[in-house]
């Protein structure tokens, strides 16, 4: 058996992890109720919320991708096949490029209906595309649809890790658990 | 020869006549504040007529016609909320109108108008300087007029929360006629 350690994602990458796992669910929760909601103060004021939430996730994801690079990333179990790790990585990549076209697709649709995304209330971000309402409202079922695969991609990412977990008891969650390496029961 | 006479005294009086607004150059943009995010909408159907020559300001005056209906925000439930009873209940009150009382000039090209402006029934004084330019054959306003939309009742219950939507909206014209001669 290797050294504990060299199992398990780096510290920050597990916070990291943890920290936009929340923030996702929470964004994509509300934006449920958003979409539920017939336009009324309540609602404005989730879309203002759930815009922040969204680009803490834009920003958090940079910092993610910066942190992978630099770190050590765990090798798959080795009773997986090549097959099998080829399609974990594959889904790995399409959680990362939805997480960046997700919040991409809701800032841009703002940014077509013409208003402007304020995040936390003091940073004014850009608005990359020119107020084109048509645009907008394909933006709006863009965002619908990639939220879609998001949600589909994170049950599937889920069920993976619990199965591996539980069932192939390789200790797949050891390696993203919070709070450091005294935890390593395996 | 009298033919001739009626036509001169016609020509001489035309600065005294009300001009028909060039209602494909006027508009009407608006700025409200949502939860302090500046949103721009406009009104883009708006009648009425203008007289006012810079040499004789004071005998100028002004009566627009606005729209409800021809509103417009960013989203497309936002411009058809507007037109609710809560906001403008555009079907009882389907039009707003501003009716100048007297114009001052301010100097150079600036002037100040009061007048009386009626929106969803409500009517209000108000009062704004605005400069008058000459582009081609056209004669344009421009100016600025803060409001409140809640001395309108323009938001009421739920809407009437200035946390959500600020009173003050600033109101932008740019009114274009026919320069008389
Ligand atoms: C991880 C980030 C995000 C997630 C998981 C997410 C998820 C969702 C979901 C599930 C909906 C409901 C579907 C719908 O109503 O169309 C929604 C709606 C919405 N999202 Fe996001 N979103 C995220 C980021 C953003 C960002 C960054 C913005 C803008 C800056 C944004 C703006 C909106 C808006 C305006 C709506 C309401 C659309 C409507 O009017 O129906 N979202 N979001």
């Amino acid at each position: 058996m290797k050294p504990a350690n060299n199992a398990r994602y780096a510290a920050p990458m597990v916070l990291l992890h943890w920290l936009m796992a929340i923030l996702i669910v929470t964004a994509f929760a509300v934006g449920l109720k958003i979409w539920s909601l017939p336009l009324s103060p309540l609602r404005l004021k989730l879309i203002l919320g759930h815009k922040s939430a969204g680009i803490a996730v834009l920003l958090l994801l940079a910092l993610r991708v910066i942190v992978r690079l630099a770190s050590h990333v765990p090798p798959l179990p080795a009773h997986m096949s090549p097959i099998e790790q080829r399609l974990a990585h594959l889904g790995h990549l399409a959680l990362y490029v939805l997480m960046l076209a997700v919040p991409l697709s809701g800032w841009a649709m703002s940014s077509a209906y013409g208003i402007p995304v304020v995040f936390l209330g003091v940073l004014h971000l850009p608005e990359w595309i020119a107020s084109d309402p048509t645009l907008a409202e394909q933006l709006r079922w863009l965002h619908r649809g990639l939220n879609l695969l998001l949600a589909l991609t994170i049950v599937g990412h889920a069920f993976f890790a619990l199965k591996h977990h539980f069932f192939d008891h390789d200790g797949m969650l050891n390696r993203m658990r919070l709070g450091g390496s005294r935890s390593m029961e395996k | 020869m009298k033919p001739y006479l009626a036509a001169c005294l016609l020509v001489a009086s035309a600065p005294l006549l009300a001009a028909p607004i060039d209602s494909g150059q006027s508009r009407i943009d608006f700025t409200l504040k949502q939860m302090d995010i500046p949103m721009q909408g406009q009104f883009k159907r708006i009648g009425g007529d203008v007289t006012l020559d810079p040499a004789n300001a004071a005998q100028g005056r002004a009566n627009l016609t606005i729209q409800i209906a021809s509103i417009s925000l960013p989203t497309a439930d936002a411009t058809a909320q507007t037109k609710q009873p809560a906001w403008f209940n555009a079907t009882r009150f389907p039009t707003a109108q501003l009716i100048t009382s007297s114009i001052k000039p301010l100097g150079g090209n600036r002037f100040q108008f009061s007048g009386k402006l009626t929106i969803k029934g409500t009517t209000r004084d108000v009062s704004a300087p605005f400069t008058l330019s000459r582009q081609g054959a056209l004669s344009v306003v421009d100016g600025t007029l803060p409001v409140s939309r809640l001395a309108y009742k323009v938001g009421e219950g739920e809407w009437a929360d200035t946390d959500t939507v600020a009173d003050s909206v600033l109101i932008k014209f740019h009114i274009a006629y026919p320069s008389s001669k």
